[in-house]
């Protein structure tokens, strides 16, 4: 019976495995195929002659660098703005008694529902009168206002754990409350501040459907947007190695912040669902 | 002892008023706390859907701006009574009640496994985040390439597909590749839900469905299912309504050709390559609508349910 399971948990272990990497591993060896091999046309799955001319041209290429530094400055703003925004919510959901607490909870599970699509023709029309059509602040907006409700949830679903009455506990032995706040509760809140950051990163740096509405050149295009309208010289004939290739830039940042967080993540996505 | 009872008493209205004091000091600071957040929430979600609402009513396009008139509901009749509106609605749902379907089988089986697994946590854990982080246009890049005629290695893996097939030149087949990259984005986010509900499940009871005789398939759907079914429905939740907002893949992939096309794609067509704001906002409030509907729906399924497992017990 033993020996049965775990021959089907190594079964398992394996499909999850080639699931979860086989495109991956398919889009880097797709970035090592050379331009006229793709021409030709080139149905095997590894490369026939390994180059790395894509490489020099994707790094080369000046509409795809732009693009790499909009969506990292955009990215990283709005994070920062959705985490300390959602942080003072969370506390105060977790912490105090207020009316209104309900509402809050609520709009913010409503918000995380919202089919962002109906929002962008009023969007694109608010955004046109006030002159934030195509400019970093016009993408940065929206993106901490999609994933306040993720944060809120996560950070005060982690906020709820935290013994606050250690807190006191300090002050009584000696400790100022800033002191207090900064060495206890800093420390313990920290983790889930992270979490919360990764995953609203993780949503702006995936965004299409604003970042293609709400911008029209090359100044505030972010890379999926900026991907989409990669055609190349040959319309009919789209660049394949070098679309792969800019694909693979932007999934190592994603796959470095998962290497490395993977447990906060986990945590993160699955607080809401358990805790509720 | 009379003189220890009246200072008490005094004590006591104190503490109520600090108390009342606290409270309305604790409520102004909750308020004030929340109101950054709640402020922006309000400026890039209620406010445009209330302008949608208002824009819907009228006929209204961007490149003939002078031309804007009220016209009423007409633009939800135009809409409602459109024949490629129904055939979008009907793709969605399609791909909507097929994604969800299978990543929920395939998910809890992913969930199963990883539960059991002793042996390297860390890769599995970190292997089945990929997918989720990856950018979506990037996914739909991969598979579209994966299932290109002259590219691709799927017509040459399929044993039963013709070396020349073209995926993308017939609506089903479009589909299907359209579906294939969608189940393998979010799979793994519905395994990790569903791995949590797994967690939740309490082994006591499982062992002692064992030493009662119950077979696999019985605890499975007598003692698991039932015990994460807050779990599940969280899980089928989330996803639904995020399948129902499909729009990169198939932006990606078809453009909306081979009648590929989702309600949010013909929405997005509408307001940004057409600027037909008027009609666009109408669609956009149908969305919205559809959406709240497809809730309100999993809600309800999800109850009935649990009355009747109730009643059975």
């Amino acid at each position: 019976m033993n020996q049965k399971t775990s021959v089907g948990t190594w079964i398992g272990f394996v499909l999850i495995l080639g699931w979860c990497l086989l495109p991956v591993v398919w889009i880097i060896s797709l970035s090592f195929k050379s331009a006229e091999e793709t021409a030709a046309g080139s149905p095997q799955f590894l490369p026939k002659d390994f180059t790395l001319q894509n490489y020099a041209d994707i790094l080369a290429n000046e509409d795809f660098l732009l693009a790499l530094r909009n969506s990292f400055g955009i990215a990283a703003i709005a994070t920062v703005l959705a985490v300390i925004f959602a942080t003072l919510a969370a506390y105060a959901i977790a912490r105090l008694e207020f009316r209104g607490k309900r509402v809050v909870l609520s709009m913010a599970l409503a918000i995380a529902m919202f089919p962002v699509v109906s929002l962008v023709g009023p969007l694109f029309d608010m955004w046109r009168t006030f002159g934030l059509f195509n400019t970093w602040p016009g993408l940065i907006i929206p993106y901490m206002t999609f994933t306040l409700p993720l944060a809120i949830w996560t950070l005060s679903a982690f906020f709820r754990e935290i013994p606050w009455e250690m807190e006191q506990a300090a002050q009584v032995d000696g400790a100022t409350s800033w002191q207090a706040f900064r060495k206890v509760i800093v420390p313990l809140a920290a983790p889930g501040v992270f979490t919360a950051a990764i995953l609203t990163f993780f949503f702006a740096w995936n965004e299409f459907v604003l970042a293609i509405s709400l911008t029209s050149t090359t100044g505030s295009r972010t890379v999926p947007a900026q991907l989409s309208f990669f055609v190349g010289p040959d319309p009919f004939n789209p660049p394949y190695g070098q679309l792969a290739t800019a694909s693979v830039v932007v999934t190592v940042p994603i796959i470095v912040i998962v290497l490395l967080f993977q447990r906060r993540i986990v945590a993160g996505l699955t607080s809401g669902a358990v805790k509720g | 002892m009379s003189t220890v009872t009246a200072p008490r008493r005094e004590d006591v209205r104190q503490a109520q008023a600090a108390e009342s004091d606290r409270t309305k000091s604790e409520n102004r600071l909750g308020l004030r706390l929340v109101a950054p957040a709640v402020v922006f929430m309000l400026l890039v979600t209620a406010w445009p859907m209330l302008q949608a609402l208002y824009l819907s009513l009228f006929r209204y396009r961007l490149t003939a701006p002078d031309d804007r008139e009220f016209v009423g509901i007409a633009n939800y009749t135009t809409v409602l009574t459109d024949r490629l509106f129904w055939l979008d609605t009907w793709n969605t749902v399609l791909i909507m009640v097929v994604t969800v379907a299978v990543e929920l089988v395939i998910g809890f089986a992913f969930a199963m496994v990883m539960h059991r697994i002793v042996f390297a946590r860390g890769v599995i854990r970190t292997s089945i985040l990929i997918p989720y982080g990856i950018i979506t246009v990037v996914s739909a890049f991969a598979w579209q390439f994966a299932f290109s005629l002259n590219n691709g290695f799927v017509n040459n893996w399929l044993p039963f597909v013709d070396e020349n097939f073209n995926w993308f030149g017939d609506h089903w087949p479009a589909m299907f590749a359209i579906m294939v990259s969608e189940i393998w984005k979010t799979t793994p986010f519905m395994a990790l839900l569903l791995l949590a509900g797994l967690s939740q499940v309490s082994e006591d009871m499982l062992e002692a469905a064992k030493v009662d005789g119950a077979t696999w398939w019985q605890r499975l759907w007598k003692v698991i299912l039932p015990n994460m079914r807050a779990a599940i429905m969280v899980a089928v939740l989330f996803r639904a309504l995020d399948a129902y907002r499909i729009f990169d893949n198939i932006f990606v992939m078809t453009k909306g050709a081979q009648e590929t096309e989702s309600a949010s794609f013909l929405t997005y067509r509408q307001v940004i390559e057409q600027v037909q704001l008027g009609l666009g906002s109408a669609l956009s409030v149908l969305l919205f609508l559809s959406v709240l509907l497809i809730a309100w729906l999993i809600v309800k399924l999800f109850k009935v349910d649990l009355a009747q497992a109730r009643g059975e017990g």
